[in-house]
């Protein structure tokens, strides 16, 4: 299998932003404070507060149903909050502050705008069929950022260039593995040029043996620079990429760490048992 | 046996007929494209949050996929005239009552097939389409619409020959459609069999044609890159012309 190439994805923005961030230190470029969120009768979070920095991967563990991918929802404003709030690059949004403090929901059409510094990664990868791989990453490009196609075509190749499917561009996602339906997944949020990309289990839908191909992709990008939350249930990616570990349950965070904090010196209980079901 | 072969060759070039087809046509086509649009615009009301345009859009559908399509025409092109003095004016005409009957007809049909259509998309669509920064507008244009489109155009295509072939209830307000021109022409020489199945002959050929546009479509909506991949003409219209599922 010929690992997929990245290359040189550090633009000159992002080299500038890195700089930036270098300057002015303990800036966290997405933060959640004290989220709140209920589906009818049941809250499935209850007061969560983390942040990343620029340049850092932050792995969230967790079991099914402690909250996990409800909490990506809401960070990529997918989902209103109940009550805490969202800011990226210290800016709150997803909600438009009025005078004497009051917050009132922002429509749709602008919360649009706001997703799209965001990238989000889906377990289901959820490509558009009726687009080709091509066209899937050309699709925010054309219709979000206005490019025209020309310009779009030329972005969006030299993107599936970088997951290693310049020779698959002309397919559609029904003629792609999962594993590439994946790398296309990725390359279709990264090119918008986010400022955090959120990976919601992306490799939990995929056989065994494609796996890898995903998590390398991953682990590039990580290397490069890009601030990244991912919910997975990969220990080994989360050790050797993450710089934050986070684990989740019952809706609260119950222990972050670094990885060998949390995988070999697990403080809370509850984090130890989930830890040697992994191993 | 009395059967003129001469009488029915004359039938189908008679231009009174041919007239007719294309009054037909066009009387098809007005009611497809506001029908589909009115259609589609009910389907999403029958799914709406506001609890009032899912009622209406309900009422709608009960109201006019109940009601025989010939007692709707007559109601139109006779019932709102006695009601509204000013529709009895020049430019409500036979066709245009009818359009507006066949439309309202075919949207009530066409709604329930879309709103299918609309829930066969998997939410996982709408969710990264938005995640992308998508505004809800080119949510539905880009992303939901193509594929209700796709499933829907085998459904869609089946109810569109039902209704061309309802044109033929337009006969009955004195419009100028294929079969009232038809009848006009029987009725002076009576010749029924040969005119009639003439008729007969010129719906087998629209409804042909539709069959042939419903197979192209479908084809640019496979999503595959092997679309060009050697198909000839012959082949696509053998493979049209084959019986409805």
């Amino acid at each position: 299998m010929s690992g997929p190439k990245i290359g040189h994805l550090l633009d000159e923005q992002l080299l500038h932003e890195k700089v930036a961030a270098a300057a002015s230190t303990a800036e966290f470029v997405l933060e959640a404070r004290e989220v709140h969120k209920r589906y009818g009768g049941t809250e499935v979070l209850r007061g969560v507060t983390f942040g990343v920095h620029r340049g850092d991967v932050k792995a969230i563990l967790g079991p099914s149903g402690s909250g996990k991918s409800t909490l990506l929802r809401c960070l990529a404003l997918l989902e209103p909050l109940d009550a805490g709030e969202v800011r990226l690059d210290g800016r709150r949004i997803g909600v438009k502050e009025g005078s004497g403090g009051r917050v009132t929901p922002l429509p749709e059409r602008i919360l649009a705008r706001e997703r799209s510094n965001i990238g989000m990664v889906f377990q289901r990868f959820n490509l558009f069929p009726h687009l080709t791989a091509l066209g899937n990453v050309m699709l925010g490009l054309v219709e979000v950022r206005g490019r025209n196609k020309a310009q779009a075509h030329e972005i969006a190749s030299q993107m599936l260039e970088r997951v290693g499917l310049e020779e698959r561009k002309g397919f559609y996602p029904s003629e792609l593995s999962g594993g590439q339906q994946q790398r296309v997944a990725i390359a279709r949020a990264l090119v918008m040029n986010p400022k955090v990309m959120l990976f919601d289990e992306p490799t939990s839908a995929l056989d065994p043996e494609l796996v890898g191909e995903v998590l390398a992709v991953m682990e590039e990008l990580a290397r490069e620079g890009m601030t990244m939350v991912v919910v997975t249930h990969e220990m080994e990616f989360a050790r050797r990429a993450a710089d934050r570990v986070l684990m989740m349950d019952g809706g609260v965070v119950v222990e972050e760490g670094s990885p060998d904090d949390i995988f070999l010196r697990p403080q809370n209980e509850r984090t130890k048992r989930f830890v040697e079901a992994l191993a | 046996m009395d059967f003129r072969v001469d009488i029915f060759i004359e039938a189908l070039t008679n231009p009174a007929l041919h007239q007719g087809v294309k009054e037909t046509i066009l009387l098809t086509i007005a009611a497809m494209i506001f029908g589909l649009a009115l259609g589609l615009v009910v389907a999403l009301m029958r799914d709406h949050s506001s609890r009032f345009l899912r009622g209406t859009a309900w009422i709608y559908v009960w109201f006019f996929r109940g009601v025989p399509t010939l007692v709707l025409l007559l109601i139109v092109w006779t019932g709102l005239p006695q009601v509204f003095p000013s529709l009895s004016e020049r430019w409500f005409s036979q066709f245009f009552a009818a359009s507006i009957a066949l439309s309202l007809n075919e949207a009530a049909y066409a709604s329930e097939i879309f709103r299918g259509g609309l829930l066969a998309v998997d939410e996982g669509q709408r969710v990264a389409a938005r995640a992308l920064g998508l505004a809800p507008r080119k949510v539905f244009s880009k992303v939901v619409l193509p594929q209700v489109l796709r499933v829907t155009i085998p459904p869609l295509s089946n109810d569109l020959i039902t209704m061309l072939k309802l044109t033929s209830l337009a006969a009955f307000i004195s419009l100028r459609e294929l079969l009232a021109n038809t009848r006009t022409v029987v009725a002076g020489n009576f010749r029924s069999m040969e005119y009639y199945l003439a008729a007969a002959v010129f719906y087998l050929v629209m409804v042909s044609i539709l069959m042939i546009v419903q197979a192209w479509i479908e084809r640019r909506f496979r999503w595959t890159s092997q679309r060009s991949q050697s198909q000839t003409t012959r082949d696509r219209l053998v493979k049209s012309l084959a019986p409805i599922r």
